[in-house]
């Protein structure tokens, strides 16, 4: 398309590749463009390959693709990491006077522009501007006004002085000049602007925000890639409004500060990743039976153990729908793009306070590290709605209390929501405790107390059923033959590959299920199809066998799991090769996943005999 | 009840829930001069939170009346801390034993002692694990036989005194729950104290530890509480006590006087519970910020 281009950064971690691809894309969202981003990184503070990518163009979009129009490569292995994405007539920016990349030469078809970017960086005040420099050349080959870098300069070194800013907007011109007057070259790139005002943030970023817009008050975490941005988001932010971050000894301490908060009666939240998860577990279970309201937020990574800390993955499904001693009654509910992570969170804080519950908010790495742009209403802080549930007004406490004037923090009620108060509330005094207890929060072993209160606890996300709207987002053409399921970040990525199936006459029905527990039946639009895909970034196809569960159906498979988010291309090749093949494959590779074997005949055969 | 009463008694933090401590158990006294600190200190069960531990020791929310939880194992304290942190306008006291404290929530014990959040923890050592019937504590003595250490533990018992003065305690008590009223007042004193104040109580288990008896508290201790001459501000004596290898001590040891607690450094003040119907005013400046 016209107007689209595909830019990345790439160096040493250490090299400041993040800052510097996050001035280009937010000079993008000033000049009116959308911006996708991913990031290639390494776990570690200096040394190793990391990479900023960008894809950018005046339409929106929803995932990133397997092509690389211009490349900023400060190393050599930057270009060996992407030569699958360079095609012909890429332009490779980079510095020829540099002793580490004096023997580079670009691939056959490519273009290599040496810039001199350390040397013009040295003269417009020092070496460390040298990727500045870089993005002023890259300017002047996207013919993007160099000017537009401008603001982002300003927002990322205003606070070191004016100076500095000077200086760096001087470094990014001298790169452009350089293109422009050493340079006979010409290139195709025109990144034209428009009027629109967009914004651009990551999934992290909008929980934090989402958060704050939910009247979450405290905040208890252990740093863990990919959620260490929630709690540095709402370190200084969150303290406006009253609130506080505490940056705990481990994730035990975490969610059972966050625990503490809750009983006290405020909006309470942790944020974690799958080990910290596993860690939680036995709090997990505290929390669901004390009736406390907590959201706990996992950005999944790459498992099972310490994984690949910095990888894709939708790996702690089965995890986070039945982990946990004993039986736990629970809410799980995912977000599918960087502003579902908004809404997403803000719904997580209504549903854990109206059920008393703790409500598991999923999401994953490729939400987290995706910086995206968005027009500002979608974030509409008017829009947001709060509801407490059953907190009890001061003035009614006597209603709740038994014949001795005790409060029944764990009464049964019809619809299983007890009544809550808020510590300081006179006349609501009351223990609760991980062990099973009465009405009145105290410990028994009395059968039909116990029953009691297994059967309200479950009772509470019965309502929560008939009550809430727990609807998949559905896409595409709704009497498709075809099917896609899917769960978290893929949504973007099923949605552009929708459109290049569509211009291949392929109709697709997509449900983008958000809500994992309690979930959506989604027995009758699968019986409807006469395919149904499941993609989803594991193995094993978790989401799969839920859904195979839910609706006694056969479903093809499509699975990632090398640590990297699917792109549109890729899906649109994977999901034509389901429908045509009988299964989807795994990791990209034809020789087939759990279900991808057997011919059409077979599968249709299966599909039939579980559905009558 | 309610909290305009001023003159709360101490009977009204009992529940009417009947302990099932062993007879004789040293937690029943540990529990009396709880409770009675925190009346003494003008405190209401409305606006007391107690977290206990796992273990004989946590029953005590069961027992007391006042807002409470009951949790996991050896995580009370950052329950405490959350409870602080969202309304420090409640009096919040935990509780809990050797075995949650030192042993699975030793971790958390070392971070609670250097926040310094404004909150008391007690501590009912009986040197034993006393629910699980007999198995030793992390403060056994090396030689203590029990069913899991036939020999005895031959490991170094934790000293939780020096524990808590070297993660930088301001305030570091130890009582006897048979000295009613030392313990009562200690207890009072690390309510007061501007900061974390811990108190280790020897609350001895009549079942499970024929060593650390009753009588052996009563003729070892050296009560600090009748030495005039004691200044628990000087660093260098309560080290000295602390550290003493061949007497034990009761009695507030250690307080800075000087300490501020973690929520005046952060500025936490105030109900976190209270928010408005919809998103805060001036959220949207935070989508603003995304420019």
């Amino acid at each position: 398309m016209p107007g689209d281009l595909n830019w990345a950064v790439g160096g040493e971690a250490g090299d400041g590749i993040d800052s510097t691809g996050k001035i280009f894309a937010q000079a993008l969202s000033r000049a009116g463009r959308h911006v996708f981003t991913s990031k290639d990184f390494a776990s570690r503070i200096r040394g190793g390959y990391t990479a900023y990518k960008i894809r950018t163009s005046p339409n929106r979009i929803e995932s990133v693709v397997d092509s690389l129009d211009v490349l900023i490569a400060l190393t050599e292995r930057t270009v060996e990491e992407n030569t699958d994405e360079l095609h012909e007539g890429s332009v490779i920016i980079y510095d020829g006077e540099r002793t580490m990349m004096e023997d580079f030469e670009a691939p056959e078809g490519m273009v290599g522009l040496s810039v001199p970017l350390q040397r013009l960086a040295e003269e417009a005040g020092g070496a460390i501007m040298q990727n500045v420099v870089a993005l002023g050349a890259a300017c002047a080959v996207c013919d993007f006004d160099v000017s537009y870098l401008d603001e982002s300069l300003e927002k990322r070194f205003g606070g070191k002085g004016s100076s500095i800013v000077e200086n760096n907007k001087q470094a990014a011109r001298a790169g452009r000049d350089f293109i422009d007057d050493e340079v006979a070259e010409t290139f195709p790139y025109d990144l034209e602007t428009t009027d629109a005002d967009y914004v651009l943030l990551n999934g992290d970023e909008a929980i934090g925000m989402g958060a704050i817009a939910a009247g979450c008050r405290f905040y208890a975490g252990y740093p863990i890639t990919p959620a260490t941005a929630v709690m540095e988001y709402l370190t200084g932010r969150i303290e406006r409004w009253g609130g506080h971050v505490v940056q705990a000894e481990d994730e035990l301490s975490a969610i059972n500060m966050a625990l503490g908060a809750a009983r006290t009666g405020a909006r309470a939240m942790t944020a974690t990743s799958g080990p910290g998860i596993d860690l939680m577990a036995e709090s997990f279970g505290l929390i669901a039976t004390t009736e406390t309201p907590l959201v706990i937020c996992d950005v999944m990574r790459s498992g099972p153990s310490t994984g690949m800390p910095t990888k894709q993955e939708q790996g702690d499904l089965d995890m986070l729908l039945s982990g946990g001693h004993g039986e736990i009654p629970r809410v799980v509910v995912g977000a599918t793009s960087v502003a579902e992570c908004f809404h997403k969170t803000v719904e997580a804080f209504n549903l854990a306070e109206k059920y008393q519950t703790p409500v598991y908010l999923v999401a994953d790495l490729a939400l987290s590290v995706t910086e995206q742009t968005y027009p500002p209403e979608e974030f509409d802080m008017d829009a947001v709605e709060i509801d407490r549930g059953n907190l009890v007004d001061p003035s009614a406490v006597e209603e709740w209390q038994n014949d001795s004037g005790q409060f029944t923090p764990h009464a049964a009620t019809e619809d299983g929501v007890s009544p809550r108060t808020i510590p300081g509330t006179p006349g609501g005094a009351h223990m609760t405790t991980g062990l099973e207890h009465d009405e009145l929060g105290r410990r028994t072993e009395e059968t039909d107390a116990r029953v009691e209160q297994v059967d309200k606890r479950q009772r509470k996300v019965d309502t929560a059923r008939r009550a809430e709207d727990w609807s998949p987002r559905e896409f595409g053409d709704g009497d498709a033959d075809t099917l896609v399921l899917s769960w978290g970040s893929n949504e973007g990525a099923i949605r552009e590959a929708m459109d290049s199936l569509a211009d291949d006459d392929t109709a697709i029905r997509f449900l983008s299920v958000p809500y994992l527990s309690p979930r959506p039946d989604l027995t009758e639009a699968v019986e409807a199809a006469e395919d149904v895909i499941v993609v989803e970034c594991n193995a094993t196809g978790q989401f799969a066998d839920v859904i195979e569960h839910d609706t006694l159906t056969r479903v093809k498979r499509v699975n990632k799991y090398n640590g990297v988010r699917f792109d549109a291309d890729e899906l649109a090749a994977r999901i034509t090769e389901a429908i045509g093949g009988g299964g989807g494959g795994d990791d990209g590779s034809s020789d087939g996943g759990k279900s991808g074997e057997g011919d059409d005949d077979a599968e249709s055969d299966a599909q039939q005999e579980v559905t009558t | 009840m309610s909290s305009e009463s001023s003159d709360v008694r101490f009977i009204d933090f009992k529940s009417d829930a009947q302990p099932t401590w062993c007879p004789g158990c040293g937690d029943f006294g540990t529990m009396n001069g709880m409770m009675k600190a925190l009346a003494n200190t003008g405190n209401h069960p409305d606006d007391t939170f107690i977290v206990a531990g796992i273990g004989c020791s946590g029953k005590i929310g069961t027992y007391m009346h006042s807002y409470a939880l009951h949790g996991v194992h050896g995580r009370a304290l950052p329950v405490g801390i959350g409870v602080k942190t969202a309304n420090p306008e409640l009096e919040v006291m935990v509780s809990g034993g050797d075995g949650d404290g030192y042993s699975i929530g030793a971790g958390h014990f070392v971070h609670a002692v250097r926040r310094n959040i404004d909150m008391s923890y007690v501590v009912m050592d009986n040197r034993i694990y006393g629910l699980t019937k007999g198995q030793y504590s992390p403060t056994s003595r090396e030689d203590f036989e029990t069913a899991t250490s036939p020999e005895g533990p031959q490991q170094s018992p934790v000293n939780p005194l020096a524990l808590a003065l070297a993660s930088g305690a301001t305030f570091i008590g130890q009582t006897f729950s048979s000295d009613a009223q030392r313990h009562a007042q200690v207890v009072q004193r690390a309510i007061e104290h501007d900061g974390f104040g811990f108190v280790n109580v020897y609350s001895p288990c009549v079942t499970f530890n024929d060593v650390d008896t009753y009588d052996y508290f009563r003729e070892s201790l050296v009560d600090l509480g009748d030495d005039d001459a004691y200044d628990p501000a000087d660093y260098e004596a309560a080290v000295d006590r602390i550290m003493d290898t061949e007497k034990e001590y009761q009695g507030v040891i250690y307080q800075d006087p000087d300490s501020v607690p973690y929520e005046e450094k952060h500025g936490v003040s105030g109900r976190m519970a209270n928010i408005p119907d919809g998103a805060p005013e001036g959220a949207t400046d935070l989508v603003r910020e995304f420019y």
